[in-house]
Formats: C-alpha cells, sequence, structure tokens
C-alpha cells in the first residue's frame, strides 16, 4: 500500500467521509432520469461555482469606493494578469447562469415536476430565481460606470412608485436620498456577502430536497401523480430499475458542465469583458442606461406600458408573477405531468417565450427614444441646397423633429415615418400638427416663428412618392 | 433517559428549552437592533439641503438658454469621488429672475437633455418630452420635471442642493 492511500484510509478512518457522502452521490435515481435533458440544474450549479471563483478573484483588486471602483476596474481589465479575462469569465458567467437558470424552470415547469411530493423543491427554486436575478441587476451597478449609476436611479424610481413606502424604498437603494459615497458600498455588500450568503444557503436547501423526494422521473403521459401512491411507487420504482446517481447519470453532467464552463472561458477570452462606459459622474446627462441584454426585455416593458396603468404594473406586476410562481405547486400538486396532456402549460411557456423575446427584440431598437445620434438630412434628400425648401429641411434637422422622425432612412423611430408626408397631409394639416402637436407629439407653436412654420411646412409638402 | 419520566422532569425538561431560545432571540433582537439601525440609518437621517454655488449673475444671459449646471451634492463623502457631482438646467429668465430643472426625468429618473432648436427637454430611455417650462409634452413622465430652488446672493446664482427628486404615488 503506498503512502497515499494509506494516508487516504486513515483520514477517512477518523472522518468517516467517504460513508456519509458515498451512499447520498450513489443513491438509486429513475434509469429515465439519466438523460441529456437532464443536466441544466446542474450546469447552473457549475456556473454559480465558476461566479463564486471569478468574484472573489475580482475582490482582491476591485476597490468598493464610489470614488474609486471606476478606476480599480479599469486597472483590472487592462493592468493585472488574466484580469481581464476573469472580468470577463464573471460577466459572461452571470449571462449563463440567467439562460440556465431559465431552461431549467422551464423544464420543471413543463414536466410538471414540481408536483407531489416536490412542491418545496419548486418554492425554493423560485427563491433561487429571485436572488438571481438581484445578483443580475446589483452585479451591473458594482460595473460602476455611467450605466451603473444611472440603472440606481432608474430602479430607486421605479421602487419610489410602491405605495405608502415608495420614498423609504428609493432612499434604500440609493443609501441616501442621492447618489454618492454610500451608495456603492451598499451593492457591494448586497452583491459580495448578502444575497450570495442566502443562495448557498437555499441552493442547499434545494439539493438536499434533490436527494431526498429523489429525482423526478421523466413523466409518462397517462400516467398521473397521486399523492396517496406516488411516493410508494417511487421507491418500488427505483429499487427495482434505479441506477446509482454517480456515475451513471453523473456523468452527462460532468460532460455538460464542461462544455458550458469551456464556453464561458473562451467567450471570455475572445471577447472579454463588457466595455467600460464613461465614469460614475450623475452630473454627465449623456447617459443612456440600458441594462444587460438579460433585462432589456424589461427595460421596454418599462418604456411601452400604458402610463395611466404604469405604476401598478410597474409595482403589482413583479410581485404578481413572483407570487404565481410561488403558489404554483399549490394550484396544483396532482394529476397529469406530461406535456402532452397539459397543453395550457405549453401555451404558456410559449406565450412567455414569445412576449419576452418581443420585448427583447424592441427593446434593442428602442423605437420610443429619441435618436440624438440620428444623421442630419442631407442636401440630396432635401432635393435643395437653397430657399425655402433648403431651410424647411434644415429646420427639420435642428428643431428637434429629426430625432423622433425618420425622413429617407434619416432620424429616429418614435414618430410615424415622413418620407411620403406630402401624400398624407395637406399644408394645413400639417401646420396645425406642427404647431399643436397631439397622439404623443409636442406642440411646436411656442417655439417656430411664421417663416420657420411655413419652411417646414413647404418642406414636407414635397414629400411624396413621385 | 428514562421512559417514566415524572412530571417534574418533563417541566424541567420544558423550562430548558423554552429558557434556551429566549435566551437566543433576546440576543438576537439585542444585536439585531444596533444592525437593523445601522443599515436603515440613510433612509432615517436626512441631510439638510445646501445653497451651492453654480455661477455669476453676470455669467448667465438674460432670456438666454438653459445652461447646465454642475454642483457638489447634499452629502459628499470624502471618498465619493465625482458620484458627489449634481446638475441642473439653469435658465436666467430677466434680471433677478432664475429658473432650474433637476436633470432627473419625472419618469424613471433618467436624464434630459435641453434640446436648443426645439425648445424641449428630451429624455433618452423612455422618450419623456417637456416643454420649456418643464410641463409635460409628450410620453410616460406622470408630471412635468422638478423644480429646484435658486436664489441670487451677493451677485452669485445659488441653487439649492436637493435630493433626487423620487416620483411617488
Amino acid at each position: 500500500m503506498n503512502f497515499l492511500k494509506r494516508t487516504w484510509l486513515w483520514f477517512d478512518d477518523r472522518t468517516g467521509l467517504s460513508g456519509a457522502i458515498g451512499p447520498i452521490a450513489r443513491h438509486a435515481v429513475p434509469p429515465n432520469t439519466a438523460t441529456w435533458f437532464y443536466v441544466f440544474g446542474s450546469a447552473t450549479l457549475f456556473t454559480f461555482m465558476l461566479q463564486v471563483a471569478t468574484g472573489v478573484t475580482l475582490a482582491f483588486i476591485y476597490v468598493p469606493s464610489s470614488g474609486e471602483a471606476y478606476q480599480s476596474l479599469q486597472y483590472i481589465t487592462t493592468q493585472t494578469t488574466f484580469g481581464r479575462i476573469v472580468r470577463g469569465m464573471h460577466n459572461w458567467g452571470a449571462s449563463a447562469m440567467i439562460l440556465l437558470v431559465g431552461i431549467h424552470m422551464i423544464q420543471v415547469y413543463l414536466t410538471a415536476a414540481y408536483k407531489f411530493p416536490r412542491e418545496m423543491n419548486w418554492i425554493s427554486g423560485v427563491v433561487l430565481l429571485a436572488l438571481t436575478i438581484v445578483m443580475g441587476f446589483t452585479g451591473q451597478v458594482v460595473r460602476w460606470d455611467q450605466t451603473a449609476v444611472w440603472s440606481t436611479i432608474v430602479a430607486a424610481e421605479q421602487a419610489g412608485r410602491v405605495p405608502l413606502l415608495g420614498e423609504w424604498l428609493a432612499d434604500f437603494i440609493l443609501g441616501g436620498d442621492t447618489v454618492g459615497g454610500t451608495t456603492l458600498s451598499r451593492m457591494f455588500a448586497y452583491h459580495v456577502f448578502l444575497i450570495p450568503a442566502l443562495l448557498f444557503v437555499f441552493i442547499g436547501f434545494h439539493l438536499y430536497l434533490v436527494i431526498k423526494n429523489g429525482i423526478s422521473e421523466f413523466p409518462r403521459a397517462g400516467d398521473p401523480v397521486d399523492p396517496a401512491s406516488y411516493r410508494e411507487k417511487y421507491e418500488a420504482m427505483v429499487k427495482q430499475k434505479g441506477i446509482p446517481f454517480w456515475p451513471d447519470a453523473a456523468w452527462k453532467d460532468m460532460v455538460f458542465g464542461f462544455i458550458v464552463i469551456c464556453t464561458i472561458l473562451a467567450i471570455a477570452i475572445i471577447i472579454g469583458p463588457p466595455e467600460l462606459g464613461p465614469p460614475p459622474n450623475p452630473s454627465d446627462i449623456h447617459a443612456l442606461p440600458v441594462p444587460d441584454w438579460y433585462f432589456v426585455f424589461y427595460f421596454a416593458f418599462l418604456a411601452l406600458m400604458p402610463p395611466e396603468i404604469e405604476t401598478y404594473l410597474m409595482v403589482f406586476g413583479p410581485l404578481l408573477v413572483g407570487l404565481l410562481l410561488f403558489c404554483l405547486p399549490f394550484i396544483s400538486n396532482r394529476g397529469e405531468r406530461s406535456p402532452l396532456r397539459r397543453p395550457w402549460a405549453v401555451a404558456i411557456v410559449a406565450l412567455t417565450i414569445a412576449t419576452i423575446s418581443g420585448l427583447w427584440a424592441i427593446g434593442i431598437t428602442s423605437p420610443w427614444s429619441p435618436h440624438f445620434d440620428a444623421k442630419p438630412l442631407t442636401a440630396e434628400i432635401i432635393g435643395a441646397d437653397s430657399g425655402p425648401l433648403w431651410r424647411g429641411g434644415m429646420n427639420f434637422n435642428d428643431k428637434g423633429c429629426l430625432y423622433c422622425h425618420t425622413i429617407s432612412g434619416h432620424g429616429g423611430l418614435r414618430g410615424p415615418d415622413l418620407t411620403y408626408i406630402g401624400d398624407r397631409l395637406s399644408a394645413n394639416e400639417l401646420t396645425w400638427r406642427i404647431m399643436n402637436g397631439g397622439l404623443n407629439m409636442p406642440g411646436f407653436g411656442g417655439t417656430l416663428n411664421n417663416q420657420e412654420l411655413s419652411d417646414l411646412v413647404e418642406f414636407l409638402s414635397s414629400r411624396k412618392k413621385k | 433517559m428514562s421512559e417514566k419520566t415524572g412530571t417534574g422532569d418533563c417541566t424541567r425538561r420544558q423550562f430548558f428549552m423554552h429558557v434556551s431560545i429566549a435566551l437566543g432571540s433576546i440576543a438576537a433582537v439585542l444585536v439585531g437592533i444596533p444592525i437593523v439601525g445601522s443599515i436603515l440609518a440613510p433612509i432615517i437621517k436626512k441631510p439638510k439641503p445646501e445653497w451651492r454655488v453654480v455661477g455669476t449673475v453676470d455669467g448667465f444671459k438674460v432670456g438666454g438658454d438653459y445652461v447646465k449646471v454642475d454642483y457638489v451634492n447634499t452629502s459628499p463623502l470624502p471618498w465619493a469621488g465625482v458620484t458627489a457631482q449634481s446638475a441642473a438646467w439653469l435658465r436666467r429668465e430677466s434680471e433677478d429672475k432664475f429658473i432650474a430643472f433637476s436633470v432627473n426625468c419625472a419618469h424613471l429618473g433618467c436624464p434630459v437633455r435641453w434640446i436648443e432648436g426645439a425648445k424641449l427637454f428630451m429624455c433618452p430611455c423612455h422618450g419623456g418630452v417637456y416643454y420649456e417650462d418643464g410641463s409635460v409634452a409628450a410620453g410616460p413622465p406622470p408630471r412635468g420635471l422638478y423644480q429646484y430652488p435658486v436664489r441670487v446672493n451677493n451677485g452669485q446664482v445659488e441653487i439649492l442642493a436637493s435630493p433626487i427628486p423620487i416620483t411617488t404615488v
């Protein structure tokens, strides 16, 4: 017996570790769970471990001070050995974790694995989802650049809409009544201590429940869950046909996890971490705070909700979604599990994915925002380089029309495309609309003098399909 | 322990249990008061608004455009760096009358820009638009831009550095 083996045997004799962990690792699982369909939960766990490792590494250098964090991030990215890759992995690891949590949840919902006796598996998962989302947000804030500062303000304003407690919640998020020295320290404490501690607790609980209740077997249509007999049936099936989790089922988790981690590493090396924006100066107003991709759908939702009911949607929308997810296993914890027999579940997933994708796509173009960087109309588009037509075109550029309206491909998307407006509205109608505004357009009656107005109307009237 | 625990014995056991739980709870509450109090302090303790000089009266043209003025916020901490900066849109309306608006959109707080040619404030986030008097011209904002107090003091224009305005219901 060589030395290493003797040491291990001594260690195991004194600690009893193999006796404690071995049976858990080798516990029998239903044979139809050892498939590639069951790898997303473990992959989420692997990305979490990557986040812990890369996060701790970043904390070796990062300075959680409102005045200095930005410089320390620049230093991490450009000066330190491997700093760029570690920051990249932490960023793309967060993306991967959100994505995998989403897939894991959809899959659990579609196969109704939340039904008896796994209600608490689902509920602890919902808590983990919420914690992961908070990690995503606070993570974007501790990347302390201009977008981070304005995102914090936007978050505080949303919290401000909560009835009665609004102002307190807003001040709680800002760490005072304005952005400043206290803001980042607090965000750092949430992101690095508080939420990760809760994540450890709930991940432990979640995994304990997976062992306690057993991995749910892949559902078969016509084999409903009956709480009275389910446990007996499950245990008998596992006893008869079960295979050891380690390594018969777990090797697929390891293979998929390996691919996920290597992909994150590759993206971190090739693409690197996200570019830092301008410094976190709240007096620099040339900012357009757009969140990271996984929150862009919510950003679009905030822009598109009807203003009359937006306070309710903003405050009670997320609460309602959370409550529904939380209550799901109490709404139905028995009966069919197969998606083939649960068309509504499939429809809800399809609808949710379609809504989020739609919001996401529209969030990227942000047609509701004035486009401050729109290219001005050229003499070629205007069709003149002097005279009223030219002056009208220049007014279109200078008076703000361009930021919201497009002509011949130049301009914003907020208002209607005016490339052929001359075919739709008469000179009188144009004048009236410009003066008074309406339909979400400001009136320009107080801005334009008579000359400017008549030039602009002449220019717009000339926009016709030839 | 013997199966035949007398009533006295059982009471004794319950007594230990209750004492242990009570001691733990009391310790948690005692420690919790300063901890929770410290974490919640920023929402209870409000800094006093302070006047900040943003320029000389002569530096602003009568009836001119809105100018963005920067100043230090209400509670600058030594390590706040650039985050201690705050800004407002300021305009000299007449000889001795100034008007100042918050740069924060009343919708969700994004920074509004003054568009000189259009005489409008526009928000890049969700398309809020305001007229030059701060009233809503278009988009989702539920109210006009927040106004900040301005005063002229010894030839200096001063703005009352105030909290970020939070639109509540």
